[in-house]
C-alpha cells in the first residue's frame, strides 16, 4: 500500500513538474515582450523607467492603423465565408457520405491546413495572374483576391470544427422534423444550424485568427497598397526590434487572450450543462428502472 | 391546424417510429445508402465547396506546374508562354531547364537547401514529439477541471500572432537579450552566446511555434488510452521502458503521426522563421523560393522549386490524410 502511494505521488509531481515547465516555456518570451512594452527607453532590452510612451506613438502611426482596418475587413469577411462554406462541407462529409469525387473531396479540405505557405500563396498568386488576363478584378490583386486566399485555408479549419459537432448530432429530432413536414432546408435552419451554434462561432473565431495572422500567403498576393497588418510587422522586424511594436504586439496579446479566455468559458459552461443534463437522464432511468422493478413486484 | 388527440398520438408514433428507424442495424443503413441516389440539393451542397476548392486549390497547382516549365522573360506576366502561334504553327516548348538547373547546380544550393530543409524538419518534429509527449501525458491525466484550464493555457498563446511570437524570440536571444543577461548575472558565461542567425535559435522558434500541432493529437489520443494494460504489463514484469514502447505507444500511434505529419509539412517549407531567426546557414528552401520570387523575380524557378517540395512532400501528405480519414471513420461510426 506504501509502495502504490509513493508511486502516485512521484507520478503526480512528474506531471506537475512537466506543466509547469510547459508554461514557463509557452509565456515567458510572451511576458518579457509585454514588460519591455512598458520601457520608456528606445532600447527594448535596456530597462530604464515605466511608461506607456510607445502605446502614444503606435497610436499615432498611420500606416499600423491603415493596415490594422485592411487586416480587420478581410478577416471578418473571410472569417463570414469560410464558417458557410465550412458548414455546407461538414454537412457533406458527415451527412451525404457516399458520392463520385470524394476521395478528392476529402483531400481538397485537408490539405489547405498543412500544405507549406509558400507553396499555397506561389500557387494562388499564378492563378490570379492567369486569371487577371480574362477578369480584370483579379489582375488587382486587392481586398477581393486577399479574400478569395484566406477563405481557401480558413474554410478547411472551419470544417474540422464544425464536422466534430456534426458528428454528435442527434439525427431523431431531424428525422421527427421531417416527419413532421419539414423542407430540408427549414430542418437544417430551424433544427441542425441552433444545434451547431457553439461550433460555427468556434469556427468564425479560428478563421478570423488564421486570417488576421496569415503573413506568408498574404505577402505574396497582396497588391502594394494592401499591406496587412502581419507583413506591417514583418518589415518592421526586419529593420530591428523596435519597442513600437513591443506595444503592439502587447495590444494584440491582450486582445487575443481574452478572446480565448471568453472561447474557453463558455465551452466549459456547455461541458457542465451536458453533465447535468446526463446525470439527470441518468437519475431519471434509474428511477424508471426502480418502477418497473416495484411494478413487476406488485402488480 | 389545432392540436387534438389524435394529432398528439400521431406524432408521439411517428417519433417512436423515427427512434426505431435510427436503430436499424448498420448493414441496413449501408444498404440504404449505396442505393440512395443524391437529390440535386444535396448536389448543390457539394458542389459548392467542391467548385470552391476545385478553382482555388486544385487549379493554382495546375497552373504552378505550368509556369514551372516555361523560362522567365523581361514581360509581363515574367514567363514565357507554353503555347505559341506562327504563321499557322501551333508550337507547345516544354522547358526543363529549370529542373534540370536545381539538380545540377554547380553550386549546388539548391539540393543542399532541400536537404537542409528535411533536416531542420525532421528534428523539429522529434524534438516536438520527444517535449509534447510528456506534456500531452500530463495533460491527459489531470482531473476535468484542472485539464481544462490547463488545455486552455497552453494552446493561448498559439493564437496569438505568429509574427508576434517569434519577435519574442528574437528579443530573448540577442546578444544582449534576456538569456545571455540572465546567465552572465549567473556567472555562468563570462561573454554573450551567439544564439540569434543559428539552427539554434530556428529549432527553438519551430518547435516554439508548431508544439501545440504535436500536443493536441497526443493528447487526443492518450485520452483513449486503456491504463489496464500498462498495469497488466507492471505486474507481468515488464519495466518501465519497454511498457512504453511496447503498450503506450502502440496505443497512440494516431496521435503520433498525426502530430508528427503536422510539425513536419509545414516545417518544410518554413520561411518566417529561418528568414527571422536564423543566420546564413539556415538557408531552406521556402527561402529560397522566396528569394527567387520575389528578389530575383524568377517565377519559372520558383514554381520548379515549389513543384519539387511538393514532390517531397507528396509521402507525408498522403500518410497523413489517411490517418485523418481513418480517425474521421472512426468518429462517425
Amino acid at each position: 500500500m506504501k509502495i502504490l502511494s509513493r508511486k502516485i505521488s512521484s507520478s503526480a509531481i512528474a506531471k506537475a513538474v512537466i506543466l509547469a515547465l510547459a508554461l514557463l516555456f509557452l509565456y515567458l518570451p510572451i511576458m518579457t515582450l509585454v514588460v519591455y512594452s512598458f520601457n520608456e527607453s528606445k532600447m527594448v532590452t535596456v530597462w530604464t523607467e515605466f511608461s506607456f510612451k510607445w502605446y502614444g506613438v503606435l497610436v499615432q502611426d498611420s500606416a499600423i492603423i491603415h493596415a490594422l482596418v485592411i487586416s480587420l475587413t478581410i478577416a471578418v469577411l473571410a472569417a463570414a465565408s469560410s464558417v458557410v462554406i465550412g458548414t455546407m462541407a461538414a454537412f457533406v462529409m458527415v451527412r451525404i457520405h457516399h458520392f463520385t469525387g470524394e476521395t478528392s473531396f476529402m483531400l481538397f479540405m485537408t490539405a489547405p491546413m498543412v500544405l507549406p505557405e509558400v507553396i499555397t500563396g506561389l500557387a494562388l498568386l499564378l492563378l490570379y495572374v492567369t486569371l487577371g488576363g480574362f477578369i480584370p478584378v483579379f489582375a488587382d490583386r486587392g481586398i477581393l483576391a486577399i479574400w478569395i486566399a484566406h477563405v481557401t485555408f480558413c474554410s478547411a479549419y472551419a470544417t474540422v470544427v464544425i464536422r466534430s459537432r456534426f458528428i454528435e448530432l442527434d439525427t431523431s429530432i431531424e428525422e421527427a422534423a421531417k416527419d413532421l413536414g419539414a423542407g430540408p432546408l427549414k430542418v437544417f435552419f430551424a433544427v441542425m444550424l441552433p444545434a451547431l451554434m457553439p461550433a460555427e462561432v468556434a469556427a468564425f473565431m479560428l478563421s478570423f485568427t488564421m486570417s488576421m495572422d496569415d503573413l506568408v500567403i498574404t505577402s505574396f498576393i497582396a497588391g502594394p497598397e494592401y499591406t496587412t497588418l502581419p507583413m506591417q510587422i514583418f518589415s518592421s522586424i526586419r529593420r530591428g526590434l523596435s519597442p513600437e511594436i513591443n506595444a503592439l504586439a502587447s495590444i494584440i496579446i491582450f486582445v487575443a487572450s481574452i478572446g480565448t479566455f471568453i472561447g474557453w468559458l463558455s465551452m466549459v459552461r456547455k461541458q457542465k450543462r451536458i453533465a447535468a443534463d446526463a446525470a439527470k437522464a441518468q437519475a431519471a432511468a434509474k428511477l424508471e428502472r426502480e418502477n418497473a422493478i416495484l411494478g413487476a413486484i406488485r402488480p | 391546424m389545432p392540436i387534438t388527440a389524435l394529432n398528439v398520438s400521431s406524432t408521439l408514433a411517428r417519433r417512436k417510429l423515427g427512434r426505431f428507424l435510427t436503430k436499424r442495424s448498420r448493414r441496413e443503413k449501408i444498404r440504404d445508402i449505396m442505393r440512395h441516389e443524391n437529390t440535386w440539393r444535396e448536389k448543390l451542397v457539394i458542389l459548392v465547396p467542391y467548385l470552391w476548392m476545385l478553382l482555388f486549390f486544385l487549379m493554382p497547382f495546375l497552373i504552378i506546374f505550368k509556369i514551372s516549365l516555361s523560362v522567365t522573360e523581361i514581360a509581363i506576366p515574367p514567363y514565357s508562354p507554353l503555347v505559341t502561334f506562327e504563321e499557322g504553327a501551333m508550337q507547345i516548348i516544354l522547358h526543363l531547364e529549370n529542373y534540370t538547373f536545381i539538380l545540377t547546380d554547380e553550386e549546388g544550393t539548391y539540393l543542399r537547401s532541400y536537404l537542409k530543409s528535411i533536416e531542420v524538419a525532421s528534428f523539429s518534429t522529434i524534438f516536438c514529439l520527444i517535449i509534447g509527449y510528456p506534456i500531452a501525458w500530463a495533460l491527459s491525466k489531470c482531473r476535468p477541471a484542472t485539464r481544462n484550464i490547463m488545455f486552455m493555457l497552453l494552446i493561448m498563446p498559439s493564437w496569438t500572432s505568429f509574427v508576434v511570437r517569434i519577435y519574442a524570440w528574437m528579443a530573448l536571444l540577442k546578444k544582449d537579450g534576456l538569456i545571455n543577461d540572465v546567465l552572465m548575472a549567473l556567472g555562468i558565461i563570462d561573454s554573450p552566446i551567439h544564439m540569434l542567425q543559428t539552427d539554434f535559435a530556428v529549432y527553438v522558434g519551430i518547435v516554439y511555434c508548431y508544439l501545440p500541432y504535436m500536443v493536441l493529437p497526443l493528447f487526443t489520443a492518450l485520452l483513449k488510452v486503456d491504463y489496464s494494460l500498462i498495469e497488466a504489463a507492471y505486474d507481468l514484469g515488464c519495466r518501465p521502458v519497454k511498457t512504453f514502447f511496447s503498450v503506450l505507444v502502440p496505443q497512440t500511434k494516431s496521435g503520433i503521426i498525426a502530430g508528427s505529419m503536422l510539425v513536419f509539412i509545414p516545417a518544410l517549407g518554413e520561411y518566417v522563421i529561418p528568414e527571422l531567426l536564423g543566420g546564413k546557414s539556415s538557408i531552406l528552401i521556402g527561402r529560397i523560393l522566396w528569394q527567387e520570387f520575389f528578389n530575383n523575380r524568377n517565377w519559372p524557378l520558383a514554381s520548379a522549386v515549389a513543384i519539387m517540395m511538393l514532390t517531397i512532400l507528396a509521402i507525408p501528405i498522403v500518410i497523413f490524410f489517411k490517418v485523418q480519414r481513418k480517425q474521421m471513420e472512426a468518429a462517425s461510426a
